[in-house]
């Protein structure tokens, strides 16, 4: 019972934390690259709730080697793990595509401040 | 059961890198601490038994994303010297 | 004032997601893998007639021809079972780079940004560490159905070679046109494969090579080739990607 609440804790409140920092770090940055930073990190929150779904007790990696001989029921699940694969690597597609955006507007305008890009005749 | 204890831990220490990367004054650091919370969730996937993902987190979200932060950072700054 | 409603907000959304997932959530120590989808993923006996009855022993080194005859259970779930979930990541990652290199080469010049001055160590020990480099990449996504690993971390190690390349020297610059026709080729090579499943099994993607035996590097039928077409395609799609960063505008 003792390892109740670090359970809670490590599986589902700590996720959703990180989770609701980057939210926070979305609502209240101005600058287009901290934006992105914080986009980045609901990711990492996501993807560690996802994983952890996943995760059984005592577990083995869901791999057959030489150790695991014989089907043992205590590998961990692979469709939460297959999926958070999916979304890293779309993650960093998208994040390519966001700089590169900002890259450009920076260029174009001279700032990357929302504020100040609010203000301006585009 | 080690398991809990040691990934409460490594999920505090994300939770922190990220505090630290959003409240961060300079974009560079911010940058920084952002690599360094993806380099431990990649610790922790690899205590959840997904090394697959671990593999991933750290080849493509914490190495190559912060080479795009770099390189958007270092063009941005570039300009304006 | 500001700082004060932020947390308050924070602890709020918290406690009611929080508490509203706890409720229906098997997480922890509640969790077995009895009933879920993966259980059937495990065992290799999602297209038998009842997924969940059968316990066939699944076992190392001996096993023949059971569907999706890979040791990586992940691989077989992404290039095997969801494959076709794959090809449309694969599709984004492409639109992704596309757009990144239409955003840089509007203007059509394409010189490289010229970096400070390389270090000396950097620069003589590239030629050294490429070859191995390159030669790990390719190792993960050759060995990506048996051990941890595949065509998206091999690429990207790929990938990180190629950089390496232009940090180490000014004057190396990443063939456009070589990584626009690899890509191309192992992107149709993937579509290739699907249609080539649809034509002699019926099925789009679906396995039409021998299975082998699990564990042998020749095994598991079409996921070591689609992975190795993905490896190449990432790879590509990356590199191109660093040398669109690292061009001048």
């Amino acid at each position: 019972m003792g390892h109740e609440w670090l359970s809670l804790w490590s599986f589902l409140y700590g996720p959703l934390s990180i989770f609701l920092v980057g939210l926070y770090g979305l609502l209240t940055q101005k600058n287009l690259i901290k934006m992105a930073i914080s986009i980045n990190i609901m990711d990492y929150g996501v993807n560690l709730f996802i994983i952890s779904l996943g995760y059984v007790p005592s577990a083995e990696a869901p791999i057959y080697t030489d150790a695991v001989k014989t089907y043992l029921p205590v590998f961990a699940d692979p469709l939460p793990q297959a999926l958070v694969l999916t979304a890293i690597v779309i993650s960093v597609a998208v994040t390519a595509f966001i700089l590169a955006l900002t890259i450009k507007i920076h260029s174009q305008y001279g700032t990357t401040d929302l504020t100040k890009l609010g203000e301006m005749e585009l | 059961m080690i398991n809990p204890g040691l990934s409460s831990l490594f999920i505090f220490l994300v939770f922190v890198a990220s505090l630290l990367a959003v409240e961060a004054k300079k974009a560079f650091r911010a940058v920084l601490f952002m690599s360094l919370a993806g380099l431990l969730t990649a610790v922790i996937f690899v205590l959840w038994k997904a090394p697959d993902v671990a593999m991933t987190e750290a080849a493509i979200g914490a190495g190559f994303t912060t080479f795009l932060f770099l390189m958007a950072l270092n063009r941005i700054r570039g300009k304006e010297k | 004032m500001k700082k004060v409603i932020a947390l308050l907000l924070f602890l709020g959304l918290l406690f009611f997601l929080g508490t509203g997932l706890e409720q229906g959530l098997k997480l922890g120590d509640r969790n077995t893998l009895a009933g879920k989808a993966g259980e059937a993923y495990l065992k290799r006996t999602v297209n038998s007639a009842d997924p969940s009855a059968s316990p066939s022993q699944v076992e190392y080194g001996s096993e023949t021809d059971i569907e999706e005859n890979a040791a990586n259970t992940l691989t077989a779930v992404v290039v095997g079972y969801r494959s076709f979930d794959t090809l449309g990541e694969v599709t984004v990652l492409f639109l992704a780079a596309t757009g990144v290199m239409a955003l840089f080469f509007a203007s059509g010049k394409k010189k490289r940004l010229a970096l400070a001055k390389p270090n000396f160590i950097l620069s003589v020990s590239s030629g050294f560490l490429l070859p191995l480099i390159i030669l790990f990449g390719a190792y993960v996504f050759t060995h990506g159905h048996l051990t941890p690993g595949g065509g998206f971390q091999g690429g990207t190690i790929i990938a990180a070679a190629v950089l390496l390349l232009y940090m180490a020297g000014n004057a190396y610059k990443a063939p456009a046109t070589g990584l626009k026709v690899l890509e191309g080729f192992s992107g149709a090579g993937y579509l290739l494969i699907g249609l080539a499943g649809l034509l002699l099994t019926g099925f789009f993607l679906n396995n039409f090579l021998p299975s082998g035996k699990m564990g042998a590097l020749f095994s598991a039928g079409v996921i070591p080739v689609v992975y190795i077409l993905i490896g190449l395609k990432v790879s590509a799609e990356l590199s191109g990607i660093v040398s669109d960063y690292m061009g001048e505008d």
